[in-house]
């Protein structure tokens, strides 16, 4: 299983978890796992056109994932980050 | 007769809810609720009385919609939020900023709502805003991309800013975009046309395109709804349909006043009535209350002449805002007039715009305040 970082913008969708683990090969497929669990939680992080929403930000272990379609393995870490937004 | 009203406060920072007694003299206040979400627009569905949708985003997390059925005490988000098609391959790829406005259906299709959203797109709901679909015939249509242009952003960006429901005809729709003016459907939205002629774009080498403008508002008159103001970037305009030609109806505003708004609200049962509240559209454009000093004006002979009503604003140093969802009457005689500004207060009138009184402060900018009635 990924071990995956929720920030507090999403923990409403986790009741309250800000650490979980998922299932997938990749980024995608975590949040795959993640929004059947947690409905919706998806859509907050990605749009429509499965881009990472411009004020997030997804990190495999400390490298900053640039698209959701990244490979993950069991022993890594999907840290999920709300980015600087404006006052 | 007057009877008790709630008004639905969208801001900034969250919604509130605003319930008076039946003579609107004092009001309670429910809220923050969603504290943090910028809420664009939070309206009652009329058909039932009791079904309210929020339109919802935040700093960083994507647009949605919920729906509350209990006063707003719960809250149920929607399986599936407005969202444009996945574009596959080639090809400009849209996604949803956020929701700016929601239209509950015609009194004859109940579940059904309509939203408006950033960048302009036009979405439907048949189960009471759960599911939302893309409507094709214009998210779609083959001059999509000359009525919406990529670059074409208003500050907050580019918006499919209001849509209006002919009650006589379901069919019979009217939408207003900040980048291509009003549009028109005959067929429920599967084809749109333009209905801008006479409409003003001074910022086109072409000042009247056939399609370009920005229309901030468009509102029917309750009791002849053959009747459209429009409240424009560039003016105030009526039209009488079926023609389709508008009339500057603003030029009648006093010339140091001008015609520049945001918002116009017809009177509920007078089609001869309607209120604007200006902004100084000079210069550099501050979109503040021209002069500092805040007033909204009514007219009683569909726009031929105009008359200032200020009592109980700011004398001078008023410099607030009122933006295109903030000003709205209610259906009572006689008409309460509300209006949110974007310094945070409400303010009403229980005497059709005569005198004015805070009745909320310090709220975050207000975007959105909806009267219905209790």
């Amino acid at each position: 299983m990924v071990q995956v970082f929720i920030p507090s913008q999403l923990t409403s969708y986790t009741d309250g978890a800000s650490r979980l683990a998922a299932e997938g090969r990749s980024i995608a497929q975590v949040l795959d796992d993640l929004d059947r669990r947690f409905p919706g939680l998806k859509f907050r992080v990605i749009d429509e056109q499965d881009r990472i929403r411009r004020h997030m930000r997804i990190f495999r272990n400390g490298d900053r994932a640039k698209g959701i379609d990244q490979a993950v393995s069991e022993t890594d870490e999907v840290l999920i980050f709300g980015a600087l937004s404006g006052g | 007769m007057s009877a008790a009203v709630q008004l639905l406060v969208g801001t900034r920072k969250g919604a509130w809810i605003y319930r008076s007694d039946a003579a609107r003299q004092t009001w309670s206040v429910q809220g923050p609720i969603f504290l943090g979400h910028i809420v664009n627009h939070l309206v009652l569905d009329p058909r039932d009385g009791k079904t309210l949708l929020m339109a919802a985003s935040t700093g960083h997390l994507g647009p949605t919609i919920f729906r509350s059925t209990d006063e707003g005490q719960t809250w149920t988000e929607a399986q599936r939020p407005p969202a444009f098609p996945k574009v596959e391959g080639e090809g400009p790829a849209r996604s949803v900023d956020h929701a700016f406005w929601l239209e509950p259906g015609h009194a004859d299709e109940p579940g059904v709502w309509w939203a408006g959203t950033s960048p302009p797109g036009l979405f439907r709901s048949t189960d009471g805003g759960a599911t939302w679909d893309s409507v094709a015939g214009f998210n779609d249509h083959p001059k999509y991309w000359d009525w919406c242009p990529a670059d074409g952003g208003t500050p907050d960006g580019a918006l499919l800013n209001q849509i209006q429901i002919d009650p006589r005809d379901a069919r019979h729709m009217y939408i207003a975009t900040s980048t291509g003016g009003v549009f028109e459907s005959l067929d429920q939205g599967a084809s749109w046309k333009p209905l801008n002629q006479g409409v003003e774009a001074n910022f086109f080498p072409d000042p009247y395109p056939e399609y370009g403008q920005d229309a901030h508002y468009i509102a029917l008159a309750p009791t002849m709804p053959d009747r459209i103001w429009q409240q424009n970037h560039c003016g105030i305009y009526r039209l009488d349909r079926p023609a389709e030609r508008w009339d500057r109806i603003g030029q009648a505003m006093p010339q140091e006043i001008g015609d520049i708004g945001f918002t116009i609200v017809p009177h509920p049962r007078d089609a001869d009535s309607a209120w604007v509240f200006p902004m100084d559209g000079t210069e550099v454009w501050p979109r503040t209350s021209p002069g500092g000093r805040p007033a909204v004006y009514r007219t009683r002979d569909a726009g031929k002449s105009w008359r200032r009503h200020d009592a109980g604003f700011p004398a001078e140093q008023g410099w607030f805002t009122v933006k295109r969802q903030a000003f709205c009457a209610d259906a009572n005689d006689p008409v309460g007039l509300y209006l949110g500004a974007t310094n945070g207060e409400v303010w009403m009138s229980d005497d059709e715009g005569g005198a004015w009184r805070p009745i909320a402060r310090h709220l975050p900018e207000i975007y959105s305040v909806v009267a219905a009635p209790l």
